[in-house]
């Protein structure tokens, strides 16, 4: 088969540049696979995070020809051939080298949401009609493409306030198991700022899982998050109390 | 200790964080010691990710007969008796409870209409025994872990590889390591080390393994003078994908089989019905993956050089419904809807039953102060794994070590580390910038071509023999390879360690292999193509002894009278 330029960013935090690689094309080979060619036969310091190249970890997320994907699962043969295939890392996290990004912010979002726990006194019996909700939530592979994509982080660069796509997709399978007896509607509103979602959808366009993200997560939070501290009942009988909404 | 390196110190040190590793370190948590938890990758993406039929317990949700001491019976007639069967016993009889704990941290499990945890049928298990989550029980394992032990606190230190044990005399006291990232190196201080690395699939080509199953953990522990036992031992999973080249050896579940998949030749024949006529498709994998390689040398192959496995003959909705990856998997990279036709599939790298040699209540290894857990130890099922026992054995194996660890750190005292040790490492670590020779790619791409061939499902004599001198020539040749660039997230020089590591493996494996003359469970030896009783009680030890590497045969312990007799029916 003919060979292919691959263009790739190689550089570190203190900039990079485009650089293009002839690869040779393979029958159903995927992006991580050239990838892969340029490490082992032509720069082999060429920094890529990989894990199991079967779609199950999402280790390997980057800007294929500007979409963010995952290049495991990613069909050289579904790209146009006539021109350089460029590759990128993700641009909502910052570059450690070449396509390799630091996302150690996700880890600390994620520290701060509280665990599982249980109501008391359960007997621990869930039928399957139960967990359908919160099992699509739980197919989540970390892969961050939904945080990447993300206006308020990509563009605005809100991590400060803000969770994300992907900590509004654990949340919700947090609040929606069956058997988990805490609220964390008022950190997700107050914390992980769901307010500043406006509901694009761009994260549920490229979750390699098909999480309907913005539908069934996200949307759902927010209505939670409306009833608590925006019905105009529940904020008098508050008020009346002298107690924070949500609390 | 050096001024140089950055120090940490905890009772407890878990290298891998898999199952076996996080449940470990929750464990070490739990029983009051501090924790730091080293691992390759970033946290959740380890291999049991990758894990998708199921958990083996004995809970009776589905079939209400089932009972552990079913379950003891079909571990250790999978392993063909060469498993610890004090090690199989504890595993039958802990793992429904460590499967509830799971729940009750909340991990969400597919359910029977009586709202109780759902289980199904797989290889070699005589009940419908695994519970699961549609095809992707071990994500919602490693998330379930993964929270839990975030939240109970311990340390993470993520792309991060340990590259060496460091000891205080002969007692374990840390490990060196270095950050991926940055290339810097770092110093853990600890009172007990648990290795949780699992195996050394990468060291063959086709695999179903990640980039990080180079057997660190085994040779980190080798090389501190802990035995290794069983290294003979590695699983071809029957069923990896083998088409097209890019994908060779992902896995294909075997739940696909487990709920109802059809193995095929080109010729349309059901071949199991020739090779395991009773159990058929839910024979043990050793058995599949033999008899699908077979029927491929045999001219009856697929156009790709493998079988066609199907399930479309199931509801498409059902099929979506259980096996959802697999869905996915197939047509994205494969263009195969499996809801209309078959997969092709044919053997890969799975599963190292070998590993480290460990004392079956505690996991702990022959140095004070190391313990090994879940793919990493040893013994648990000896001669074959049967499916669906390694989500479990990962849980009620890493509980006991990382409770044993904690224990043993509190007894442990003061340790020391000579600077020396730490010196040496580094020097280690550095020596390829320096050097002039090849880079490591090759040598890697060399070492998997050649145990492919020569240290495959089928072994004979002169095969072995080769690759033995192979491996020789390829060490020769990783102790002179170069290294390009900085320290900086540099995989080539991650790949120059981690080479060293394959190598050792690849060694153990091919010494065992040559050493036991007979064929048992996935070892298959076409110059000894029968068992032989004296073998049957014999486990293959290696160790090093004055820097060179030993092979020596142990008895393997013989069971109770009280469980002999739940065999009493078997020829």
């Amino acid at each position: 088969m003919a060979d292919i330029v691959m263009a790739v960013h190689r550089g570190d935090a203190s900039g990079g540049k485009t650089v293009e690689y002839k690869v040779p094309l393979s029958p159903g080979m995927v992006v991580l696979d050239a990838l892969h060619y340029i490490q082992g036969h032509l720069s082999p310091d060429f920094a890529v995070r990989w894990n199991c190249k079967a779609g199950r970890c999402g280790s390997c997320s980057a800007e294929v020809n500007g979409k963010p994907r995952l290049t495991c699962k990613t069909r050289m043969d579904s790209l146009p051939q006539d021109k350089p295939i460029t590759v990128l890392p993700l641009k909502a996290f910052p570059v450690i080298k070449d396509l390799v990004t630091d996302v150690s912010w996700n880890y600390e979002v994620n520290r701060k949401i509280p665990a599982f726990s249980a109501r008391p006194g359960t007997n621990w019996k869930m039928y399957q009609e139960d967990v359908d909700r919160p099992q699509e939530f739980r197919k989540c592979i970390e892969c961050f493409l939904c945080q990447n994509v993300c206006h308020v982080l990509r563009d605005h660069g809100k991590h400060a306030e803000y969770g994300g796509p992907r900590y509004f997709v654990r949340v919700a399978g947090l609040e929606m198991h069956p058997l988990d007896g805490l609220s964390r509607i008022k950190g997700v509103r107050n914390q992980m700022g769901i307010g500043l979602c406006n509901i694009t959808k761009c994260c549920s366009e490229v979750c390699p899982e098909e999480i309907h993200i913005t539908d069934n997560a996200i949307i759902p939070l927010k209505e939670r998050v409306v009833d608590q501290f925006y019905d105009p009942l529940v904020w008098i009988a508050h008020k009346l109390k002298g107690s924070e909404s949500g609390s | 200790m050096s001024e140089k390196f950055e120090v940490h110190e905890h009772d407890v040190l878990v290298i891998g964080a898999g199952g076996a590793g996080l449940r470990a370190a929750i464990e070490a948590l739990n029983s009051g010691a501090t924790v730091g938890v080293v691992c390759k990758s970033l946290l959740g993406k380890a291999h049991t990710v990758m894990a998708e039929g199921g958990v083996a317990a004995a809970m009776g949700n589905v079939d209400a007969s089932d009972n552990w001491k079913t379950h003891f019976c079909d571990t250790m007639r999978g392993g063909k008796f060469l498993n610890n069967w004090r090690m199989a016993q504890l595993h039958a009889l802990e793992s429904p409870e460590r499967v509830r704990e799971l729940e009750q941290w909340g991990a969400l499990f597919d359910r029977t209409d009586a709202g109780e945890i759902m289980q199904r049928a797989f290889g070699g298990h005589t009940f419908k025994r695994l519970c699961h989550v549609g095809d992707r029980t071990g994500l919602e394992i490693i998330r379930t872990l993964q929270d839990r032990g975030v939240h109970l606190g311990f340390d993470v230190f993520m792309e991060c590889t340990v590259t060496r044990l460091l000891k205080d005399g002969d007692k374990i006291a840390g490990a060196f390591a270095y950050w991926r990232e940055q290339g810097r190196f770092v110093v853990f201080k600890a009172k007990a080390v648990v290795i949780a690395t699992g195996g050394i699939g990468k060291a063959w080509k086709v695999t179903s393994n990640s980039w990080e199953y180079t057997g660190d953990g085994l040779t980190v522990a080798y090389e501190a003078g802990a035995e290794l036992m069983d290294m003979e031992f590695v699983q071809f999973h029957p069923t990896g994908m083998v088409w097209p080249p890019g994908v060779q050896g992902i896995l294909v579940t075997e739940a696909v089989r487990g709920e109802g998949g059809i193995l095929r030749n080109r010729l349309g024949e059901r071949f199991m019905e020739k090779y395991d006529p009773k159990r058929l498709e839910l024979s043990t994998r050793d058995v599949v993956a033999r008899s699908i390689y077979t029927e491929v040398k045999e001219g009856r192959g697929t156009e790709h050089g493998g079988a066609y496995l199907d399930i479309s003959h199931k509801p498409a909705e059902y099929v979506k419904r259980k096996l959802p990856g697999m869905f996915h998997q197939f047509k994205e990279l494969a263009d195969v809807d499996i809801t209309k036709g078959p997969m092709e599939v044919g053997p890969t790298l799975h599963y190292t039953m070998g590993g480290i040699h460990v004392e079956a209540e505690t996991g702990a290894a022959t140095v004070p102060g190391l313990f090994a857990a879940g793919e990493a130890a040893a013994g648990m099922h000896g001669a074959n794994r049967l499916g669906g026992n390694s989500l479990s054995d990962l849980l009620v194996f890493g509980k006991r070590a990382g409770a044993a660890a904690a224990t043993h750190a509190k007894n442990a005292g003061v340790l020391k580390v000579e600077q020396t040790q730490i010196d040496e490492a580094e020097r280690e670590m550095l020596a390829p910038f320096e050097r002039t020779g090849e880079g490591p790619y090759e040598i890697h791409r060399e070492l998997q071509d050649t145990l492919q061939k020569l240290v495959g499902i089928f072994r004979n004599e002169a095969d072995l023999k080769e690759a033995l001198n192979k491996i020789g020539e390829f060490k020769a040749r990783a102790a002179r390879v170069h290294v390009d660039g900085s320290r900086l997230f540099n995989p080539g020089w991650h790949l120059a360690r981690d080479l060293q590591s394959m190598l050792t493996a690849a060694e153990t494996v091919t010494r065992c292999a040559l050493a036991r003359k007979e064929s048992r469970g996935a070892h298959s030896r076409i110059d000894f193509p029968n068992y032989d009783a004296e073998w049957g009680k014999k486990n293959n030890i290696i160790v090093k002894e004055n820097g060179e590497m030993k092979l020596r045969e142990r008895l393997v312990p013989q069971m109770p009278e009280e469980l002999k007799q739940l065999f009493a029916d078997d020829k």
